[in-house]
């Protein structure tokens, strides 16, 4: 049972080093399988090395899918990290 | 697919997987595993990723306490980066379908991720630094300490080197390098001179073919084209197979030649020797027809080592040639170090200009134990084949008749120490400074041969260094300043009775066969895989038509027109040559 989200990058720099580790680490706190598209390109949510292949600057409409038990929680978490601009300023 | 292109130095097309060795001579080792080493990669793989891991970690708490979390943060990229399930699957995945080793697994995925990364904005180009290092930690993890070398090679490979250093020539294992590929080097760099001495394809000149190609990518080198191909895709590949099986058939109708005499149609006799660096060449030049060796090059026995060779080590390399050779004609010529990093290595300053500073004879007269060396361990190997003896880069009269007077002192040692050594041992010259070439007719008088070293006359001539790719295009022997001067010395050979060879790579290209035999050479040394095509050609042509094509070359200026006169002339007479 697939759930969907959007999330709109608006942290300064995107998703950089430092956002992807954060955001691999929470999404490989769940269960559920975690993707997130930029347009076209769809990578796993818990790589960091396809995580940088989105290179989601600022202002970049993420499309997030969880697909599992925890899905619902697992969107609400990782969208409100994205939302959150990763505490940055 | 990648395609490349160079400047083909070495003709033939090799077909293998690519040897890359940078700049620290740190290399991915060989590829290919058989199915059975499998599961001992992947556990090797999981190891290294664990040991990275911790070594990780201990950076990332060291660096915390020391600098502050936010420095450290780094390292958890780095460690997020190792743990990423998504890649450690790739890792395996490489090992188990395409068989391959754990660091050529490492180098390969975790490099295609870098050119990705090269083509993203700025923000993430700047990731592939720590791809790089992510790459490098867990590299060094799998190779550790048991670095292969070259001496070490097991499967065939094309070797691919920023540049190709005497020292690591002198290193290679041949038996497995199939072709060469550098990023520096022009027509007549060092590489170019081995490659043809093994008679393997070679293209130089790429800029950055060791950074575009895995190790273990199939690359095919195409020494005729001066094209690489890295990774080709399988009509590129087949294409290439059939091109290659049609150059080793024409290689096999040049072996139908090679027991016959190198005599012209009109019947005049010509001496085919072989230019050799490693003793076992010797055998090489014989299996290509050749009836002597006219340059034995001795850097090899100073480069593969640390310290200066002993005089034993001189006279054995020496022996293992004559032994080979029976009483055919053996050259030695001494130490033609310089401008290299030995000689460098053991000067105080190093030179601003090295091709005119310190090399060569002029190196040996300044480090006489070392000449004295060689001088002994030749004169007695003098006593068991038919040894000549050869001075390099002779500038001027004085220099030859020093170089001959430390010859005579070694020659009464020995005697004095009761070691019998041959005293008619001939002694001859290069000619390669145009100094020499110009004033041969007095040297002719003090020698009893010239051999003519075209490589290093053209650079002196010209005033172009032929390794810098820059000005490479200007190197040529068909510039009719160079042309005059070789034309000089064998005359001047022939007014005295002085023989004359020419042993630069000149002799080897086909194209200046006909104008060198009708300008009275009669005796060529060249890399030993010259030898049937040049026997070939020479068994086609005769004397009176050699001179007409001198003839009609002294009446041109320019080297262009020369050199499409004398391609013309050859293709008429050898059409499967070019």
């Amino acid at each position: 049972m697939a759930e969907t989200a959007k999330v709109l990058v608006i942290n300064k720099h995107g998703l950089h080093a430092r956002p992807v580790t954060q955001f691999v680490q929470l999404a490989n706190q769940f269960q559920s399988k975690i993707e997130v598209s930029n347009g076209e390109l769809s990578v796993d949510g818990k790589s960091v090395m396809s995580m940088l292949r989105l290179a989601a600057s600022r202002g970049t409409m993420l499309d997030l899918k969880a697909d599992g038990v925890d899905a619902t929680e697992a969107l609400k978490k990782l969208s409100g990290l994205v939302e959150s601009k990763f505490g940055e300023e | 697919m990648d395609i490349r292109k160079g400047i083909g130095v070495s003709p033939g097309v090799a077909i293998a997987q690519a040897f890359v060795l940078d700049a620290e001579e740190l290399h991915i080792p060989q590829r290919r595993v058989r199915p059975e080493a499998i599961a001992e990669e992947l556990q090797r793989l999981a190891d290294a990723l664990a040991r990275s891991q911790e070594e990780l970690i201990s950076l990332r708490d060291r660096t915390a306490q020391r600098l502050g979390t936010e420095l450290a943060a780094i390292f958890d990229f780095h460690l997020a980066l190792l743990n990423d399930n998504t890649l450690q699957e790739r890792f395996r995945d490489s090992i188990n379908k395409e068989f391959v080793t754990a660091e050529s697994a490492v180098a390969g995925v975790l490099r295609s991720y870098a050119k990705e990364f090269l083509q993203m904005p700025q923000e993430w180009a700047d990731r592939v630094k720590d791809v790089y290092d992510i790459e490098k930690r867990l590299l060094r993890q799998l190779i550790g300490q048991s670095r292969e070398n070259l001496t070490k090679l097991r499967g065939d490979v094309v070797l691919l080197a920023r540049d190709l250093t005497p020292s690591q020539t002198a290193n290679l294992n041949r038996e497995h390098i199939r072709g060469l590929a550098t990023d520096a080097g022009g027509r007549t760099s060092h590489t170019a001179i081995v490659a043809k001495a093994l008679g393997i394809p070679a293209v130089v000149g790429l800029n950055d073919v060791t950074t575009s190609a895995n190790a273990g990518d199939i690359v095919i080198i195409d020494g005729n084209r001066g094209v690489v191909i890295i990774d080709p895709d399988q009509p590129t590949l087949e294409q290439h197979r059939q091109y290659e099986r049609r150059l080793v058939e024409f290689e096999q109708s040049l072996d139908l030649v090679r027991d016959l005499p190198a005599v012209t149609l009109d019947g005049h006799e010509v001496t085919l020797l072989g230019n050799i660096e490693f003793p076992e060449e010797a055998l090489t030049v014989l299996g290509k027809g050749g009836t002597g060796i006219g340059l034995y090059r001795t850097e090899f026995l100073y480069l593969g080592q640390e310290t200066e060779p002993t005089e034993e080590e001189h006279y054995k390399a020496y022996c293992q040639v004559l032994e080979v050779m029976g009483d055919r004609p053996v050259t030695i010529r001494t130490l033609d170090l310089g401008a290299d990093k030995y000689t460098q290595k053991r000067s105080a300053i190093p030179e601003r200009n090295p091709f005119l500073g310190c090399r060569s004879i002029r190196f040996c007269f300044q480090n006489m134990g070392l000449f004295k060396t060689q001088l002994r361990a030749i004169l007695r190997a003098s006593m068991n084949g038919n040894i000549s003896v050869m001075f390099p880069l002779i500038t001027s009269i004085m220099e030859l008749r020093q170089a001959k007077m430390i010859l005579r002192d070694v020659m009464e040692d020995l005697e004095d120490e009761g070691i019998h050594v041959r005293s008619d041992v001939p002694i001859g010259m290069m000619v390669e400074v145009p100094s020499a070439a110009l004033q041969c007719n007095d040297f002719a008088e003090e020698v009893d041969f010239f051999s003519i070293g075209t490589n290093d006359l053209i650079q002196y001539t010209l005033a172009v260094d032929r390794a810098n790719e820059r000005v490479a295009p200007l190197f040529t022997g068909a510039n009719p300043a160079v042309l005059g001067l070789i034309k000089q010395v064998i005359r001047a050979g022939q007014r005295h009775d002085v023989d004359v060879s020419l042993c630069g790579e000149m002799g080897g290209e086909i194209e200046y066969t006909l104008l060198l035999l009708g300008m009275g050479l009669r005796t060529f040394s060249v890399a030993p895989p010259s030898i049937p095509e040049l026997k070939k050609l020479i068994r086609s042509v005769t004397i009176e038509h050699a001179r007409q094509v001198a003839r009609r070359v002294s009446t041109f200026v320019t080297d262009t027109e020369i050199l499409s006169y004398l391609r013309d002339q050859v293709r008429q007479v050898m059409p499967e040559a070019f």
